[in-house]
């Protein structure tokens, strides 16, 4: 697929965003020079809009827009094949969860679903203090819409006793839902921060 | 051998099975677990791509409560996704005072981790503890050919799990070599099955776990054995939807049934399949288990060799053997890995004389 970049778009906004995602990941993104061994071993990169490889690219490029609407971040199952395997030492998975988590930030997610599902999750930690598979399970069709997803297989774990309708969370309640909420805070902060340029990189 | 114990969420519902097969193997070898007191949930890849902040400090809260109340004792946790959670929480305290105080800060409690992080898999992979293992095999598994598979989060970041060999790890293929089986050689030990994709994005993510199944059918897989309850969960519970679609594409469904490798461990302890939790499997688990730990009757038994007995095998793999190579077979030619298949099954098994030198003389 041929696709006509303006490269003469990026802002020195964006550019500053790229230094900050760079800077989050732990990376550089010069190392990188394209050899797409990071994209050839991916799982998942039949299901991706940009090749993980592409991502780098656009960063390199300052197209910081396109890269952080890209579909990729959130299609990454953060197995880390990609950055276990770079000639060039680039953390590629670390790059594609600071990158998913500043579109989060910025009000933007490109794979509903994927956002859903770990929304559920993390607010099962803070109501429960652990995971309870089948709540998460549940609500996940309820707020995805796919309302029947698996449903045939719950009254199988039911009998294996998979699960069950007793709920498992931990006694300090309070502890945990304070850290949480500290750490979602924390992430609301930055957000509201690159919305009013605070994230531009002074390089 | 005592450890501070952290179970996981999945332990006691989808990943049952691994804490009922690692309590039996772990009773027989004399394995003590003492829980961490009110651990909390580890995070794992929700945690991650929320906020990096919550990644450290859900593991660090678990780790600051074993260093409080268990001291001294390093930890152990079944779950693979724990491990890499609490590993990584670990790995980032120790890289400084900075990092130590900013994990401290987020969790309000010391934390000096000073307390290793295992995983079972490396527990039981100690040269101590597989001697104990060896110790207690009853009936071993006869030589069934046993795909072992690792998954990404026991071997990757490789400087932060400090797991083994992160491209091709050998200690649970050693562990089932000790038990008796025949560890396969195949290519996607350490592939991704997709992990939570497997509920959020289904669609792309199926194909992840249904190449899995095609390399161990390819290689002469006649199991999987797993050290994660994701990875068992969505290989184990999504087989049969797999097979149904390549059934409708022309193509030959698997028949694999996959283990915790302490459930392999513990049935060639002569547990069964109601204790270890084999019984709870989706994918039917149970007869191929039963098979592997009974010594067949129809051939001699050539134990005092050390030899397993699995020519005598051969007749009753013959029909699993060939579905599973048919992965391979070229469309023009679908009939020729059927009759392959029985041929195939001993010569590449060269564990008893005869078909060694059925072997040799092919060779020459």
């Amino acid at each position: 697929m041929v696709q006509i970049l303006d490269l003469s778009a990026a802002t020195q906004a964006d550019l500053g965003s790229v230094a900050a995602i760079a800077k989050s990941a732990g990376v550089d993104f010069d190392d990188c020079y394209q050899c797409g061994k990071c994209s050839a071993g991916c799982p998942m990169a039949h299901e991706m809009d940009f090749l993980p490889r592409q991502v780098i690219r656009l960063l390199q490029l300052g197209q910081y827009q396109e890269a952080l609407g890209a579909h990729t971040p959130w299609v990454c199952a953060n197995c880390m094949v990609c950055s276990a395997r770079c000639p060039q030492g680039v953390d590629i998975a670390a790059i594609m969860l600071s990158l998913r988590r500043a579109a989060k930030r910025a009000g933007l997610r490109p794979e509903k679903e994927t956002d859903i599902f770990d929304d559920i999750f993390v607010g099962n930690i803070r109501r429960f203090g652990k995971s309870n598979e089948a709540v998460l399970a549940g609500m996940f069709n309820l707020k995805s819409g796919h309302l029947m997803q698996d449903v045939l297989n719950a009254p199988k774990m039911a009998v294996r006793g998979m699960i069950g309708p007793k709920l498992h969370s931990v006694h300090d309640k309070d502890a945990v839902r304070q850290l949480v909420d500290k750490c979602l805070a924390a992430e609301k902060a930055k957000g509201q921060a690159a919305q009013s340029g605070g994230e531009v990189s002074p390089s | 051998m005592k450890y501070a114990y952290f179970p996981g969420c999945s332990a006691n519902s989808t990943g049952i099975s691994f804490t009922l097969s690692a309590d039996y193997v772990g009773g027989r070898i004399g394995l003590e677990l003492e829980e961490i007191p009110d651990w909390c949930c580890c995070g794992t890849s929700a945690a991650l791509v929320t906020s990096a902040d919550l990644s450290l400090a859900l593991p660090a809260r678990s780790l600051a409560l074993a260093e409080q109340h268990l001291p001294g004792l390093d930890v152990a946790t079944p779950c693979a996704g724990c491990f890499a959670s609490l590993k990584g929480a670990q790995h980032y305290v120790r890289r400084g005072t900075e990092q130590r105080a900013h994990v401290e800060q987020l969790i309000e409690m010391p934390y000096a981790a000073t307390a290793e992080v295992y995983s079972f898999l490396e527990v039981m992979a100690q040269p101590e503890v597989s001697e104990q293992i060896a110790s207690q095999l009853t009936t071993g598994l006869n030589g069934l050919k046993v795909a072992s598979y690792y998954g990404c989060a026991l071997v990757r970041p490789a400087d932060v799990t400090q797991f083994e060999d992160p491209e091709n790890p050998q200690s649970m293929d050693r562990l089932m070599e000790l038990a008796g089986a025949e560890a396969i050689s195949w290519a996607y030990k350490t592939e991704c099955c997709g992990a939570s994709h497997q509920i959020s994005e289904p669609k792309g993510a199926r194909l992840l776990v249904e190449r899995i199944f095609a390399d161990a059918a390819a290689n002469g897989a006649e199991a999987i054995a797993c050290a994660c309850p994701l990875c068992l969960l969505n290989l184990d519970l999504r087989e049969a939807e797999i097979n149904a679609t390549r059934q409708a594409r022309g193509e030959q469904p698997f028949d694999i049934p996959i283990y915790y490798f302490t459930e392999l461990l513990g049935a060639a302890m002569g547990g069964s399949a109601k204790q270890l939790g084999i019984d709870r499997h989706f994918w039917p688990a149970e007869a191929l288990v039963q098979r592997a730990v009974s010594p067949s009757p129809a051939e001699p038994v050539l134990d005092d060799a050390g030899l397993k007995p699995d020519s005598a095998d051969a007749p009753a793999a013959a029909p699993t053997a060939a579905p599973m190579a048919a992965p391979m077979a070229t469309p023009e030619q679908p009939a020729e890995p059927a009759a392959e298949a029985p041929a195939a099954a001993p010569a590449e098994a060269a564990a008893t004389p005869a078909t060694a030198v059925a072997k040799e003389v092919a060779d020459e």
